[in-house]
């Protein structure tokens, strides 16, 4: 791994960071100068090792606890990585989320309540407490991670589906919003990536994508990073899907 | 908290409302936000900015109804009371 850049005014939030796709993005943005608060629920050892890698790399990072599903989370969250970098957060990453998976018909409230509460609620309480410094600023980033289910059903993950759906939405609509202000708001939507997340992809499923393998954590933080970085200013509002293929 | 004068949220909306692009010697109590070119993503700044300092929470509901600089500062100062 490269060198971190020369060290940005700010910070990063990436939102589920302590391993898999958050945790590829938070390296990729640490090695781009960003200083990154590496959010984590319960896998505070993998935080922790996120941060070290990013240390030993010549960056800065700090290893957040929080269940973004708190509404109480963003104002701890953004208030510890004000202090701690002293200055605003400039980007936001969208990243932590859950699935309960179940066929519609079996599909109970909690789990439906659940994974909007987390996947798609608490995105839009971070992204509210994050334009207010970013309009300020007249600067800023949000990066939402949704999914390809969005766009292309797969059984047995409709509250998934829906809330990386409305993922999309918010994104758009807030991206419209703020776009006067120097600040974009786009969206991410991985397929199939090779993570803890997904377990082991069944031989079937490879063949339904076009590019006949998974994906990997490193190839949606690069997509993240181009996002966030200042050649992308006129990029806003944009879905980019990560996915061999499998939406198109 | 410490009472607020008229004139001190005068001087912070004015200062606050020409960060948003007009000249603060064009900005007066009876100029309005249309001539100004003040719009609903300034009004929301202008209400986070008066949150922070005064505590005092303006909702989109409240700026709906606000026509000109006035109206914003009398705005203010009534619900810092």
């Amino acid at each position: 791994m490269a060198e971190a850049a020369a060290p940005r005014e700010g910070s990063a939030l990436v939102t589920g960071a302590s391993r898999g796709i958050g945790a590829a993005i938070a390296r990729a943005l640490a090695r781009d100068g960003w200083r990154v608060g590496v959010n984590y629920r319960s896998d505070r050892s993998g935080a922790e090792s996120v941060v070290s890698e990013i240390e030993s790399k010549g960056g800065e990072a700090i290893a957040l606890a929080a269940d973004v599903a708190d509404p109480g989370a963003p104002e701890e969250l953004f208030g510890a990585l004000e202090s701690r970098f002293d200055g605003p957060v400039l980007v936001l990453v969208n990243n932590a989320g859950i699935s309960r998976d179940d066929l519609t018909p079996s599909l109970d409230d909690e789990e439906w309540n659940a994974v909007l509460e987390t996947n798609l609620t608490a995105a839009f309480r971070l992204t509210r407490r994050a334009l207010k410094a970013m309009l300020r600023a007249r600067s800023g980033r949000i990066v939402n991670i949704s999914s390809a289910v969005a766009l292309r059903a797969n059984p047995g993950q409709a509250n998934y589906a829906a809330a990386k759906a409305g993922l999309i939405a918010l994104t758009k609509t807030s991206a419209v919003e703020v776009a006067r202000r120097g600040v974009t708001v786009n969206a991410v939507a991985p397929g199939l990536i090779e993570t803890d997340f997904i377990g082991g992809a069944s031989k079937e499923i490879v063949q339904a994508i076009p590019a006949r393998r998974i994906g990997t954590p490193e190839e949606v933080a690069a997509c993240v990073r181009f996002l966030t970085s200042d050649e992308a200013s006129y990029v806003t509002g944009a879905v980019l899907t990560v996915d061999g293929g499998l939406a198109a | 908290m410490a009472t607020v004068t008229a004139e001190q949220v005068e001087t912070r909306v004015v200062e606050t409302l020409a960060s948003f692009g007009p000249d603060a010697d064009q900005i007066s109590r009876e100029s309005t936000f249309e001539e100004l070119d003040i719009d609903s993503l300034d009004l929301v700044e202008l209400a986070q900015v008066v949150e922070d300092d005064y505590g005092v929470v303006l909702k989109g509901e409240d700026m709906k109804e606000l026509k000109t600089v006035g109206d914003a500062i009398d705005l203010i100062v009534s619900r810092a009371d």
